[in-house]
């Protein structure tokens, strides 16, 4: 699995800070949802090219992911085209390829560990529900260590229940899965206990 | 909140995120696979109650805005939520709260048909409340024509609540995690605020 679509490059745009990119993204979803006429979509559109040059991104890496994209907005396009005219499904389409573009430009030029943490910075006011600074990172780092760990258990519990002629059974499959999952959650929240993690402690 | 506590919201994050990795679900009754994410948020929200699913997906937030490919069909990163269908994604969050605020509520009587209803009403009604209005505004499309489109994925979500309600009620046979709603200080076990030097506290459920 591969973690990411961040590509690194030696470019402005990589050293710009992720929070501002983030925020840079949100200004101009909401600008382009404000301004969506055909010309300040086209500017838009030029601009964002060119971002991408700057970012010293080639065609051939970006197009995998807005290969994506394009099934949702070539259907779209068709259908902005019956209901309200040419103009129109330019401008709607046009202003979504550029978001979607901007997005992933966003998503490429900067490392999802930098972007995880201004995330979590953005986050910190959410520390009186529980989810202080140190909690989060425990968090993240044990989400990402089971996911493929409970791909794996997935897979054998289809496989065990093939052999008993309930693989095609939801049920069969999810509650041991479930199970599986808590005991471990158990099992885990000991252990790290044991290792004097101090899940109260105000960080 | 106990380190169970976070390892719980950590593994259904986990849980949400390998359902969207695999391949689709096969299921006995209708010839169309079903994409597995959304049945991970209803579960999330009623094996875990309100606070600790929206703890879980908020973190399965954080990690596809971070640009992890992790939801269905390797698709992460911003573009998610500037997309057309970014709405439904969005409204796991607040899907799973509502489930788990529900399943609380429900909990010491509840039985597949209201733990199917309160499915619908979360992991369905919430989504699309959040799903669709998005839809209309990311892609210019009148609202009714939007709802129209979502219909497509109604009957498929209907079939995940009716699993999640099944696995709900099996699963607090098996392994109950939530606990009803109690009278204030009625709590047996005292809160674990000291450093875990010895052993941890909590009394296993088992």
């Amino acid at each position: 699995m591969s973690l990411g679509v961040y590509l690194h490059r030696d470019s402005p745009l990589h050293a710009v800070p992720a929070g501002a990119k983030m925020l840079a993204l949100l200004a101009a979803g909401t600008g382009l949802l404000l301004f969506r006429s055909l010309p300040v979509v086209s500017a838009a559109l030029a601009v964002t090219l060119g971002l991408y040059g700057l970012a010293r991104l080639r065609p051939r890496e970006v197009a995998p992911v807005l290969r994506l994209s394009a099934f949702v907005l070539g259907p779209l396009f068709l259908m902005q085209v019956w209901l309200s005219g040419w103009v129109f499904a330019l401008e709607s389409v046009l202003r979504l390829a550029v978001l979607l573009l901007l997005a992933t430009l966003v998503s490429q030029t900067t490392r999802a560990s930098d972007m995880l943490e201004s995330l979590e910075r953005a986050f910190r006011p959410l520390a009186r529900f529980g989810l202080s600074p140190a909690r989060l990172g425990l968090l993240l780092s044990l989400t990402l260590r089971f996911i493929p760990l409970l791909a794996t258990w997935l897979r054998e519990i289809q496989e065990a229940q093939r052999v008993r002629g309930l693989e095609r059974n939801p049920l069969a499959v999810l509650v041991p899965l479930l199970v599986k999952t808590l005991r471990t959650a158990d099992t885990l929240a000991d252990a790290i206990d044991a290792r004097c993690f101090d899940p109260e402690e105000p960080s | 909140m106990k380190t169970r506590d976070l390892v719980h919201v950590a593994l259904f994050a986990a849980i949400v995120a390998a359902l969207g990795l695999m391949p689709p679900l096969a299921l006995p009754f209708i010839p169309v696979p079903i994409t597995a994410q959304t049945l991970g948020v209803m579960l999330a929200g009623s094996s875990l109650g309100a606070r600790k699913a929206g703890l879980s997906l908020l973190l399965f937030h954080l990690l596809v805005a971070a640009g992890l490919p992790l939801l269905a069909g390797g698709n992460g990163g911003l573009s998610v939520y500037v997309g057309p269908t970014g709405g439904f994604f969005v409204g796991f969050l607040p899907g799973a709260f509502v489930i788990g605020w529900l399943t609380e509520r429900a909990w010491s009587r509840l039985s597949v048909p209201l733990a199917f209803a309160i499915n619908v009403l979360g992991g369905i009604g919430v989504l699309y409340a959040v799903g669709i209005p998005w839809l209309a505004v990311a892609a210019n499309l009148p609202l009714a024509k939007a709802a129209l489109g979502s219909l497509a994925f109604l009957p498929g979500d209907c079939v995940k609540a009716a699993v999640a309600a099944s696995v709900a009620v099996t699963l607090k046979r098996a392994w109950p995690l939530i606990q009803p709603p109690r009278p204030a200080g009625a709590t047996s076990a005292p809160p674990s605020s000291t450093p875990a030097a010895s052993p941890a506290p909590s009394s296993p459920r088992r």
